[in-house]
Protein backbone atom coordinates (compact mmCIF):
# COMPACT_ATOMS: atom_id res chain seq x y z
CA UNK A 1 0.00 0.00 0.00
CA UNK A 2 2.82 2.63 1.00
CA UNK A 3 4.62 1.35 -2.43
CA UNK A 4 1.31 2.07 -3.93
CA UNK A 5 0.56 5.59 -2.59
CA UNK A 6 4.59 6.78 -3.16
CA UNK A 7 3.85 5.89 -6.81
CA UNK A 8 0.90 7.83 -6.77
CA UNK A 9 2.77 10.62 -5.18
CA UNK A 10 5.82 10.14 -7.97
CA UNK A 11 3.27 10.37 -10.74
CA UNK A 12 1.75 13.68 -9.11
CA UNK A 13 5.03 14.75 -8.54
CA UNK A 14 5.89 14.06 -12.18
CA UNK A 15 3.08 15.36 -13.71
CA UNK A 16 3.16 18.78 -11.89
CA UNK A 17 6.60 19.14 -13.10
CA UNK A 18 6.04 18.40 -16.54
CA UNK A 19 3.51 21.35 -16.60
CA UNK A 20 5.28 23.25 -14.78
CA UNK A 21 8.50 22.77 -17.35
CA UNK A 22 6.04 23.49 -20.24
CA UNK A 23 4.81 26.88 -18.79
CA UNK A 24 8.02 28.34 -18.35
CA UNK A 25 9.68 27.28 -21.92
CA UNK A 26 5.90 26.59 -23.91
CA UNK A 27 7.49 30.03 -26.10
CA UNK A 28 9.94 28.21 -27.12
CA UNK A 29 9.35 24.76 -28.24
CA UNK A 30 8.41 25.24 -31.74
CA UNK A 31 6.09 22.90 -33.75
CA UNK A 32 8.12 20.00 -35.08
CA UNK A 33 6.85 20.19 -38.87
CA UNK A 34 7.94 23.84 -38.58
CA UNK A 35 11.73 22.99 -37.91
CA UNK A 36 14.27 23.23 -41.68
CA UNK A 37 15.72 20.19 -42.02
CA UNK A 38 18.86 19.58 -44.47
CA UNK A 39 19.57 15.97 -45.40
CA UNK A 40 22.46 15.16 -43.37
CA UNK A 41 19.62 15.78 -40.58
CA UNK A 42 16.88 13.80 -41.98
CA UNK A 43 19.60 10.94 -42.37
CA UNK A 44 21.01 11.25 -39.02
CA UNK A 45 17.67 11.42 -37.50
CA UNK A 46 17.14 7.68 -39.19
CA UNK A 47 20.31 6.14 -38.54
CA UNK A 48 19.39 6.71 -34.34
CA UNK A 49 15.53 6.07 -34.88
CA UNK A 50 15.11 3.77 -37.40
CA UNK A 51 11.62 4.47 -39.62
CA UNK A 52 10.08 4.92 -37.03
CA UNK A 53 7.13 7.73 -37.14
CA UNK A 54 7.86 10.14 -34.22
CA UNK A 55 4.88 11.84 -32.78
CA UNK A 56 4.56 15.35 -31.12
CA UNK A 57 3.73 14.97 -27.34
CA UNK A 58 5.19 13.87 -23.93
CA UNK A 59 8.55 16.17 -24.16
CA UNK A 60 9.15 19.24 -21.96
CA UNK A 61 12.75 20.87 -23.64
CA UNK A 62 14.05 23.36 -21.41
CA UNK A 63 16.64 25.79 -23.31
CA UNK A 64 17.34 29.15 -23.13
CA UNK A 65 15.73 31.15 -25.44
CA UNK A 66 19.20 33.15 -26.44
CA UNK A 67 22.28 31.67 -25.52
CA UNK A 68 25.05 34.50 -25.23
CA UNK A 69 27.55 31.56 -25.74
CA UNK A 70 27.53 29.17 -28.19
CA UNK A 71 29.92 26.57 -27.23
CA UNK A 72 27.99 25.77 -23.75
CA UNK A 73 23.89 25.93 -24.17
CA UNK A 74 22.30 24.42 -21.57
CA UNK A 75 19.50 21.85 -22.25
CA UNK A 76 17.26 19.59 -20.63
CA UNK A 77 14.85 17.15 -21.63
CA UNK A 78 11.84 15.83 -19.27
CA UNK A 79 10.28 13.13 -21.27
CA UNK A 80 6.34 11.97 -19.51
CA UNK A 81 6.88 8.10 -18.73
CA UNK A 82 6.56 6.37 -15.53
CA UNK A 83 9.79 4.43 -15.78
CA UNK A 84 8.37 0.93 -14.61
CA UNK A 85 10.07 -2.07 -16.30
CA UNK A 86 6.84 -2.35 -18.54
CA UNK A 87 6.75 1.89 -19.77
CA UNK A 88 9.55 3.31 -19.64
CA UNK A 89 12.51 5.59 -21.99
CA UNK A 90 14.66 3.79 -23.67
CA UNK A 91 17.11 6.70 -25.35
CA UNK A 92 16.99 10.77 -25.61
CA UNK A 93 18.73 11.39 -29.12
CA UNK A 94 19.53 15.41 -29.23
CA UNK A 95 19.88 16.77 -33.06
CA UNK A 96 21.23 19.98 -34.01
CA UNK A 97 19.50 21.54 -37.37
CA UNK A 98 22.54 23.86 -38.34
CA UNK A 99 25.97 22.98 -37.20
CA UNK A 100 28.81 21.43 -39.57
CA UNK A 101 27.80 18.03 -37.76
CA UNK A 102 24.44 17.50 -36.89
CA UNK A 103 25.12 14.93 -33.38
CA UNK A 104 25.35 16.13 -30.07
CA UNK A 105 24.44 13.66 -27.57
CA UNK A 106 22.56 10.35 -27.32
CA UNK A 107 21.52 8.66 -23.69
CA UNK A 108 20.23 5.01 -22.90
CA UNK A 109 18.33 5.01 -20.33
CA UNK A 110 17.16 2.45 -17.89
CA UNK A 111 13.78 1.82 -15.46
CA UNK A 112 16.72 2.40 -12.92
CA UNK A 113 17.03 5.70 -14.01
CA UNK A 114 13.78 6.28 -12.34
CA UNK A 115 13.07 9.02 -14.15
CA UNK A 116 13.49 10.43 -17.99
CA UNK A 117 15.08 13.85 -17.16
CA UNK A 118 18.51 14.65 -18.49
CA UNK A 119 20.70 17.79 -18.61
CA UNK A 120 24.02 18.11 -20.64
CA UNK A 121 25.07 21.46 -22.39
CA UNK A 122 25.78 22.02 -26.31
CA UNK A 123 27.75 23.53 -28.77
CA UNK A 124 25.56 25.80 -30.94
CA UNK A 125 27.25 26.86 -34.41
CA UNK A 126 24.79 29.80 -34.90
CA UNK A 127 21.06 30.20 -34.18
CA UNK A 128 19.11 26.99 -35.19
CA UNK A 129 16.42 24.71 -34.42
CA UNK A 130 17.36 21.85 -31.64
CA UNK A 131 15.40 18.61 -32.20
CA UNK A 132 14.85 15.92 -29.17
CA UNK A 133 13.64 12.32 -29.89
CA UNK A 134 12.82 9.76 -27.52
CA UNK A 135 12.02 6.04 -27.72
CA UNK A 136 9.86 4.45 -25.50
CA UNK A 137 10.16 0.79 -24.29
CA UNK A 138 6.93 0.27 -26.63
CA UNK A 139 8.38 1.54 -29.83
CA UNK A 140 6.83 4.70 -29.67
CA UNK A 141 8.77 7.67 -30.64
CA UNK A 142 8.19 11.26 -29.43
CA UNK A 143 9.74 14.53 -30.68
CA UNK A 144 9.97 18.01 -30.08
CA UNK A 145 11.83 20.97 -30.95
CA UNK A 146 12.76 24.33 -29.93
CA UNK A 147 14.57 27.44 -31.32
CA UNK A 148 17.38 28.94 -29.87
CA UNK A 149 19.09 32.48 -31.03
CA UNK A 150 22.71 31.48 -30.43
CA UNK A 151 24.92 35.30 -29.73
CA UNK A 152 28.17 34.05 -30.27
CA UNK A 153 28.59 30.79 -32.19
CA UNK A 154 30.23 27.30 -30.70
CA UNK A 155 33.40 27.60 -32.39
CA UNK A 156 32.46 24.13 -33.81
CA UNK A 157 34.84 25.23 -36.85
CA UNK B 1 49.12 15.61 -28.74
CA UNK B 2 45.44 14.50 -26.93
CA UNK B 3 44.79 15.81 -23.19
CA UNK B 4 45.68 13.51 -20.55
CA UNK B 5 42.81 11.69 -19.03
CA UNK B 6 43.90 12.51 -15.93
CA UNK B 7 41.35 15.51 -14.10
CA UNK B 8 39.06 14.93 -11.01
CA UNK B 9 35.53 14.45 -12.15
CA UNK B 10 33.37 15.52 -9.78
CA UNK B 11 30.03 14.31 -8.41
CA UNK B 12 27.24 15.69 -6.78
CA UNK B 13 24.68 13.19 -5.39
CA UNK B 14 23.46 12.91 -2.04
CA UNK B 15 25.33 10.56 0.84
CA UNK B 16 21.97 8.84 1.75
CA UNK B 17 18.52 8.65 0.66
CA UNK B 18 14.82 6.95 1.38
CA UNK B 19 14.08 3.24 -0.38
CA UNK B 20 12.01 4.56 -3.25
CA UNK B 21 13.61 8.11 -3.61
CA UNK B 22 14.81 8.97 -7.12
CA UNK B 23 17.94 10.96 -6.86
CA UNK B 24 19.53 13.70 -8.67
CA UNK B 25 22.96 12.90 -10.22
CA UNK B 26 25.51 15.40 -11.44
CA UNK B 27 28.63 14.73 -13.26
CA UNK B 28 31.56 17.21 -14.37
CA UNK B 29 34.80 16.34 -15.92
CA UNK B 30 37.32 19.01 -17.46
CA UNK B 31 37.93 17.69 -21.11
CA UNK B 32 38.40 19.63 -23.90
CA UNK B 33 36.30 17.71 -26.69
CA UNK B 34 38.26 18.88 -29.86
CA UNK B 35 36.10 18.04 -32.82
CA UNK B 36 39.13 18.08 -35.03
CA UNK B 37 37.01 20.72 -36.96
CA UNK B 38 38.80 23.54 -35.77
CA UNK B 39 41.64 25.42 -36.67
CA UNK B 40 44.33 26.60 -33.99
CA UNK B 41 45.30 30.47 -34.49
CA UNK B 42 48.51 29.34 -36.58
CA UNK B 43 45.64 27.90 -39.28
CA UNK B 44 46.31 24.27 -38.52
CA UNK B 45 43.43 22.24 -37.83
CA UNK B 46 43.40 21.12 -34.18
CA UNK B 47 43.62 17.53 -33.72
CA UNK B 48 40.60 15.23 -33.05
CA UNK B 49 40.42 14.80 -28.95
CA UNK B 50 37.09 13.36 -27.71
CA UNK B 51 35.32 11.23 -25.12
CA UNK B 52 33.43 8.63 -26.71
CA UNK B 53 31.13 7.93 -23.87
CA UNK B 54 29.90 7.82 -20.32
CA UNK B 55 28.17 5.01 -18.53
CA UNK B 56 26.81 5.42 -15.00
CA UNK B 57 26.20 2.22 -12.85
CA UNK B 58 24.81 1.22 -10.06
CA UNK B 59 25.85 -1.78 -8.26
CA UNK B 60 27.73 -2.80 -11.01
CA UNK B 61 24.26 -2.33 -13.80
CA UNK B 62 24.49 0.06 -16.05
CA UNK B 63 21.50 2.51 -15.84
CA UNK B 64 22.61 5.50 -17.97
CA UNK B 65 24.26 5.58 -20.83
CA UNK B 66 25.84 8.89 -22.97
CA UNK B 67 27.18 8.59 -26.33
CA UNK B 68 28.86 11.97 -27.41
CA UNK B 69 28.96 13.44 -30.61
CA UNK B 70 30.47 16.59 -31.88
CA UNK B 71 28.03 19.11 -30.67
CA UNK B 72 28.86 17.91 -26.77
CA UNK B 73 30.46 20.66 -24.91
CA UNK B 74 33.89 21.06 -23.46
CA UNK B 75 33.81 19.84 -19.92
CA UNK B 76 31.29 17.30 -20.53
CA UNK B 77 28.44 18.58 -17.52
CA UNK B 78 25.53 15.87 -17.07
CA UNK B 79 22.66 15.82 -14.74
CA UNK B 80 20.11 12.20 -14.25
CA UNK B 81 18.25 10.61 -11.88
CA UNK B 82 18.89 6.92 -10.20
CA UNK B 83 16.05 5.42 -7.91
CA UNK B 84 16.95 3.66 -5.06
CA UNK B 85 16.14 0.98 -3.86
CA UNK B 86 18.60 -0.24 -1.72
CA UNK B 87 22.52 1.24 -0.61
CA UNK B 88 24.12 1.71 -3.86
CA UNK B 89 27.29 1.59 -4.68
CA UNK B 90 27.65 3.68 -7.88
CA UNK B 91 30.53 4.30 -10.21
CA UNK B 92 30.79 6.57 -13.25
CA UNK B 93 32.91 6.04 -15.98
CA UNK B 94 34.22 8.16 -19.01
CA UNK B 95 35.25 6.69 -22.56
CA UNK B 96 37.79 8.97 -24.47
CA UNK B 97 37.47 7.63 -28.04
CA UNK B 98 41.15 6.25 -28.16
CA UNK B 99 39.67 3.61 -25.30
CA UNK B 100 41.16 5.18 -22.33
CA UNK B 101 38.98 5.21 -19.26
CA UNK B 102 38.73 7.25 -16.30
CA UNK B 103 36.06 6.93 -13.25
CA UNK B 104 35.07 7.77 -9.99
CA UNK B 105 32.96 6.11 -7.20
CA UNK B 106 30.25 7.43 -4.78
CA UNK B 107 28.17 5.63 -2.24
CA UNK B 108 24.16 6.58 -1.43
CA UNK B 109 23.33 4.48 1.77
CA UNK B 110 20.00 3.93 2.71
CA UNK B 111 17.91 5.51 5.60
Amino acid sequence: MNDDRAMTADLINRRTLLRAASISVVALMIPYAQAAMPDEVASAIRELIGDALPRDSGIVLQVPETAENGAVVPVTVLVDSPMTAERHVRAIHLIATKNPTPGIASFQLTPAAGRAQVSMRVRLAESQTLLVFAEHSDGVVSRAAADIKVSVGGCLT
Amino acid sequence: MTAPLTGRPRLKLPASAARGEVIEIRTLLDHPMETGLRKGPDGQPIPRDMLASFVAQANGESFVRVDFRNASSAHPHLVFFAKISGPTDFNFIWTHEDGRTLSAAARVEVT
